[in-house]
């Protein structure tokens, strides 16, 4: 068994092999040096915490032992020859492969303005440790991108003590991500920190001292974040000519084109079943994990479907976010108040199923009726309204038969 | 020498059964359990994974789930129920005494 890749998914499926009885090689091949680690902590703890930064590693040197994982770090995959089931290193040397995984997650997008290339982008660790060093008191930081990475970089910009711009293309941050009940309870958070958000603004240009803005206007910057997006990294998968449809083209047990190869985690798509089969990607930390459980059992000859509901989260100040489930799909929105002003929106569709949640408050507030909905939503419930409208009704028994 | 230290902690009906509630006291913090068969338990109240409050987590039979990463335990003997928890949780003695559960903080 073989793994390309030093996230989540990586450690997941390794773990997985041997869960399901697997005795034979494991071997993760990264491009980095470090083992696999965890990429939620690079834009928060990474950089706010006191400690030095530091991996959260997800396999330490004593699970690889006891796993028996030979992990090939620092030189990365360059070619997969189907033909011969060899993954091709960055050294010259050879993996075979009775069966192999692709987690190579995705990569920020790059901003294409003239003086880009000062932007900094956050992919990996050593991308935290140049940002974190470069968050000193009272620099002028201009985050590019209102979504969920730049607004937790402007959240740990202003704990360091820096003076920060987000700058957003669309007519509000968090477009894509959240309804406008929510994502203007964060951009509040973030003005009360003293954030300035900056919305429906495009970019002319970066130069040594500010980002222009497209009406002229200029915005201080010290140093510039890019946060605009990520692409699923697909080029191993496409020059060994698998198919690709927005990442590496899963079915639902999460095997490629080739039947020998599986992909899981952001660089991929694949059939959903719990919303009508439509084809997703997502770059989530569960996602990856769940895929990567799937695919490992599969890899040994399992013929498990993936149907796990998404489920995200997203730490800004005292301020956690998740949504489950796909509330883009809804047509109706019931809202749910908890206490201390947190609440959590239910998207219904035309029928009444129920086909997302997303919600908002101080620490984990929400955390438990968010994760009743994620299941409900698995379930294909159609669950009676007043309750969910009702935060002090338990949704528990909504599960029970 | 192990020294009993049973420590009130709240009423029964405090709980609902298969749910969770968190109890500071002296600095550490514990969650207590009512589970579906009306017994209570006890366990360290942050995850072994990413020290998350597990009282802000779901019960569902004997599993206590932490609401950050999903990392599972079962709450009667602590066992970490497979990745992202790797580690067991701390358990502690209960009692239930005239409907009022007490814990047991021992050395």
């Amino acid at each position: 068994m073989v793994i390309i890749g030093g996230g989540k998914a990586s450690a997941r499926a390794a773990i997985g092999f041997r869960e399901h009885g697997w005795e034979g090689s494991i071997t993760i091949v990264s491009d980095e040096t470090l083992l696999p680690y965890d990429r939620p902590p690079l834009s928060k703890a990474a950089i706010t915490d006191e400690a030095d930064p530091h991996a959260v590693l997800l396999l330490d040197e004593g699970m690889i032992a006891s796993l028996g994982v030979t992990f090939v770090g620092g030189a990365g995959a360059t070619s997969i020859d189907r033909k011969h089931k060899t993954v091709h290193l960055a050294n010259g040397d050879e993996v075979p492969y009775h069966k192999l995984l692709i987690a190579t997650g995705a990569e920020p997008r790059r901003l294409t303005t003239p003086g880009a290339e000062r932007a900094l982008m956050l992919r990996d660790l050593r991308d935290a440790v140049e940002i974190r060093n470069a968050f000193t008191p009272d620099k002028n930081i201009a985050v590019i991108g209102g979504g969920f990475i730049g607004l937790e970089l402007a959240a740990s910009a202003v704990s360091r003590g820096c003076k920060v711009t987000v700058i957003e293309a669309q007519p509000r941050i968090l477009m894509r991500g959240v309804p406008e009940d929510i994502s203007s309870i964060i951009k509040a958070r973030h003005e009360t920190a003293g954030t300035t958000v900056l919305t429906g603004t495009g970019i002319s240009h970066i130069d040594a001292t500010h980002v222009v803005l497209s009406d002229g206007s200029k915005v201080s910057a010290d140093i510039v974040i890019a946060g605009i997006g990520a692409s699923p990294r697909t080029q191993l998968a496409e020059d060994a000519k698998l198919t690709i449809d927005n990442g590496i083209a899963c079915d639902a047990g999460m095997r490629t084109s080739d039947p020998d190869i599986f992909a899981s985690g952001d660089c991929c798509s694949f059939p959903h079943p719990v919303f009508g089969d439509a084809r997703l990607r997502f770059e989530a930390w569960r996602n990856a994990s769940d895929q990567a459980e799937v695919a490992a059992e599969n890899m040994l000859g399992g013929t498990k479907t993936y149907r796990a509901v998404p489920w995200f989260w997203s730490d800004q100040h005292d301020l956690t976010l998740q949504i489950a489930g796909m509330p883009g799909l809804g047509k109706t929105i019931v809202k749910r108040l908890l206490k201390d002003g947190a609440f959590i929106l239910c998207h219904l569709d035309a029928d009444g199923r129920l086909v997302g949640a997303s919600g908002i408050g101080q620490g984990n507030v929400i955390a438990r009726d968010v994760r009743l909905l994620e299941m409900l939503v698995g379930k294909l419930s159609k669950p009676d309204l007043a309750i969910l409208a009702d935060g002090t009704a338990q949704l528990k028994p909504l599960l029970k038969p | 020498m192990y020294v009993n230290q049973w420590i009130e902690v709240c009423s029964t009906d405090d709980i609902d059964e298969e749910d969770v509630m968190r109890f500071d006291h002296k600095g550490q913090t514990f969650a207590i359990y009512h589970s579906p068969d009306n017994k209570f338990y006890a366990t360290d109240g942050l995850c072994t994974h990413e020290k998350i409050h597990l009282a802000d987590g779901l019960v569902m039979d004997n599993i206590i789930e932490c609401p950050k990463h999903n990392g599972r335990f079962d709450y009667r003997n602590g066992a970490a129920k497979g990745a992202p928890a790797c580690v067991n949780l701390k358990t502690y003695p209960v009692k239930v005494e005239a409907d009022k559960v007490f814990v047991d903080l021992g050395a």
